[in-house]
C-alpha cells in the first residue's frame, strides 16, 4: 500500500516537473517572438490598436502588442526600456524632452451638452466659468433654469491635464465635478442627463451627444490644422532613442499616407497632412 | 515508515495553509510600504483630515471621501439592515417548508451576482429614476445606499436567520406555552437571545458594504467634495483607489495606497468587532 501511494507520488512529482520545464520553455521562446511593445496613454490606445492590426495584416510574422496604462506611465515604460514606443497624449514635460518623440495626430477636446440643451455656443471664459463653478446654472448662459452638472475626467488622466492646460490656465476644477474615468462613461453621462456638460475626444463624439462650438469655432479637421480651433493636443509615440529595425518599421507605416488615412478615418487629425 | 508519511503530509499541508497567510502578510507589507511615506510627509492628520484632494499639485487629503464612505455605508445600512431582519425573520420562523427552499437559493444567488453588474443596473435604472423624480445629477450618495444595501442583503440574512435557528428549541416552546403570541415570542425573546449574531452579521455586512468599489464608481458619481444632500455625488476611499490608479505615478500613486492603509484599518476594526461579539456570547 505504502509502495503504490509512493510511485503515484513519484508519478506525480514527474509530472509536474515536466509542466514546469515545458512553461519555462514556452516562456522563453515567446520572449524571442516579442515584436514591438507599445504602451501608454489610454487615449491613444484605441487608434494605436486600428493601426497595429492594419500593420500585422500587411507584415504577417510581425507583433505590436498596445498595452494602456496612461501617459506618463507610457512615457516611463519608454524611458526605462520596458516597452520599445510609449503614447502620450500631452506634450512631454521638461524633464521628459530628452525623450525622441514624434506626433502621429492631433486631437481635438469636444465640449459636449445633452442634444436637449439649446445652448450652440460658448466663449473659452464661459467654459472656464462652468469648470471652476463660478456659474453654475444654465440660465445665466441663455438656457433652462437648471443646475449645470459639471462632468470631467479624474486626476492623472491626459484628457483631464489637457482641458487643463488649455484652457483653464490658473483656475482650477470645481471639486463637485462630477468625476468618470473614460471618455465613454462621459459621453454616456450626458446622453443621459439634460443638465450637464463635459469634454470628450473629438474622436468619440457621436450623435448621442451635442458638441458645442467655442468663441463660434467648431471642432473641424480644418479648424484644428489651421489652429483657429484652440482645444486640441497632440498624440505622440515616445522612443528612448533614435527608433531602429521593427520600431521604426512601425512608426514608419503610421506616418505613411496609409497609416495617416487609417488615424483620419477614426477621426483624428493626421499630422502629415499634405 | 507509516510516521514518516505521516508526518510529510502535515508538513506539506502546513505549507500550503501558509501560503495563504504569506499571501495576507505580503499584501499588508506592501500596501504599508509602498503608502507610509506619503503619510509621513503629508502628515497624519493632514491626510485624513484634509479637504483638498489635487495629487497633480502636491495635496493629499481625503476627510471629503471618508465622509463620502461613511455616508453611503450608513446609507445602505439603514435602507438595508431592517430588510434583511425582517427577511431572515420570516425565513426562520414563518415561512413554509417549500417557500423557504426557494428563498434562500435565490438569496445565496443574490451573493452571487458580480458587482459590475449590479452598477451597471444602477447606471440604467436607478440614477435615471433619482435624477428624474428626486431631483440633482441622479448620480448620488441615494443611489450608491440603494446597491449596496441590495448587495449586503445576502450576509446580513444568511448570518441573522442562522443564528436565530440555533437558539434552543426550548426557548419558543418555553414562550409559547407561557401564553405569548408567535409575534411577542420573536419580538421579545428570539431577536434578544440571537442580538450578538445579528449584529456581527450587520458588522459584517457594513464592512462588505466599505470595501465595495465596481458597483460604486458607476453610480456615485465620484466628487471629491463634501456632500449637502443624499442627492450629491461623493466619492469613496475605495473609488478613489479605483478611479485613479490607471494613470497615478509616484506620489499619487503613494496616496492611492495610503488611502488603502486607510481601508484596511477600517475593515480590521469593523472585522475584529464583529468577531468580539460574536466570541463575547
Amino acid at each position: 500500500m505504502n509502495c503504490k501511494i509512493g510511485k503515484q507520488m513519484k508519478a506525480t512529482v514527474m509530472a509536474a516537473q515536466l509542466l514546469v520545464f515545458v512553461i519555462l520553455i514556452s516562456a522563453c521562446s515567446r520572449n524571442n517572438e516579442v515584436g514591438v511593445i507599445v504602451a501608454g496613454s489610454t487615449s491613444v490606445q484605441p487608434y494605436a490598436e486600428v493601426l497595429a492590426e492594419e500593420y500585422m495584416i500587411l507584415n504577417p510574422g510581425t507583433e505590436i502588442d498596445i498595452q494602456g496604462g496612461g501617459s506618463s506611465a507610457g512615457i516611463t515604460a519608454a524611458t526605462n526600456g520596458t516597452s520599445d514606443i510609449g503614447m502620450s497624449s500631452r506634450e512631454l514635460k521638461d524633464k521628459e524632452k530628452s525623450l525622441n518623440s514624434i506626433e502621429i495626430a492631433k486631437d481635438g477636446l469636444v465640449v459636449i451638452v445633452n442634444p436637449k440643451n439649446p445652448i450652440q455656443d460658448l466663449t473659452l471664459d464661459q467654459v472656464r466659468d462652468i469648470y471652476s463653478a463660478s456659474i453654475t446654472e444654465w440660465n445665466k448662459l441663455g438656457g433652462t433654469d437648471s443646475k449645470i452638472h459639471v462632468i470631467t475626467r479624474e486626476e492623472g488622466s491626459g484628457t483631464r491635464s489637457a482641458f487643463e492646460e488649455l484652457l483653464m490656465g490658473e483656475s482650477e476644477i470645481t471639486p463637485k465635478a462630477i468625476v468618470q474615468d473614460s471618455n465613454g462613461s462621459v459621453r454616456l453621462l450626458v446622453a443621459d442627463d439634460p443638465n450637464s456638460i463635459g469634454f470628450i475626444s473629438m474622436g468619440i463624439v457621436d450623435e448621442t451627444v451635442k458638441a458645442l462650438s467655442l468663441e463660434g469655432v467648431t471642432a473641424t479637421r480644418e479648424s484644428i490644422l489651421d489652429g483657429s480651433y484652440t482645444l486640441s493636443r497632440p498624440f505622440l509615440f515616445v522612443t528612448l532613442n533614435e527608433p531602429t529595425g521593427q520600431t521604426k518599421h512601425f512608426i514608419d507605416f503610421v506616418l505613411s499616407d496609409e497609416g495617416q488615412k487609417l488615424l483620419s478615418h477614426e477621426g483624428l487629425v493626421p499630422s502629415m497632412n499634405k | 515508515m507509516k510516521n514518516i508519511d505521516e508526518k510529510k503530509y502535515e508538513i506539506l499541508f502546513l505549507i500550503i495553509a501558509l501560503s495563504s497567510l504569506t499571501a495576507l502578510a505580503l499584501i499588508t507589507g506592501f500596501i504599508f510600504y509602498k503608502g507610509l511615506p506619503i503619510i509621513a510627509k503629508v502628515g497624519l492628520f493632514d491626510f485624513i483630515f484634509g479637504m483638498k484632494w489635487a495629487p497633480g499639485k502636491g495635496e493629499f487629503g481625503i476627510f471629503p471621501m471618508i465622509v463620502g464612505s461613511v455616508s453611503v455605508t450608513l446609507g445602505a445600512a439603514i435602507i438595508g439592515v431592517p430588510i434583511a431582519i425582517c427577511c431572515s425573520i420570516f425565513l426562520a420562523e414563518f415561512a413554509p417548508v417549500t417557500m423557504r427552499n426557494i428563498f434562500r437559493p435565490a438569496i445565496q444567488l443574490l451573493a452571487g451576482i458580480p458587482s459590475v453588474v449590479y452598477g451597471f443596473w444602477g447606471v440604467l435604472f436607478i440614477v435615471p429614476f433619482i435624477r428624474n423624480y428626486l431631483g440633482g445629477p441622479g448620480l448620488s450618495i441615494l443611489a450608491g445606499s440603494i446597491i449596496l444595501a441590495i448587495m449586503i442583503l445576502p450576509t446580513i440574512i444568511s448570518i441573522t436567520e442562522v443564528s436565530l435557528l440555533a437558539l434552543p428549541r426550548h426557548y419558543k416552546e418555553g414562550a409559547l406555552a407561557l401564553g405569548l403570541n408567535q409575534w411577542q415570542t420573536i419580538y421579545a425573546l428570539l431577536l434578544p437571545a440571537a442580538k450578538s449574531g445579528i449584529v456581527s452579521g450587520i458588522i459584517l455586512g457594513i464592512g462588505r458594504a466599505i470595501g465595495e468599489t465596481m458597483a460604486v464608481i458607476m453610480v456615485l458619481g465620484n466628487s471629491v467634495a463634501i456632500p449637502e444632500s443624499i442627492l450629491d455625488p461623493v466619492r469613496t476611499l475605495t473609488t478613489n483607489i479605483g478611479i485613479e490608479m490607471g494613470y497615478a505615478s509616484g506620489e499619487h500613486q503613494q496616496a492611492l495606497f495610503a488611502t488603502g492603509i486607510v481601508l484596511f484599518v477600517i475593515i480590521m476594526i469593523l472585522n475584529a468587532s464583529a468577531q468580539y461579539i460574536t466570541r463575547k456570547r
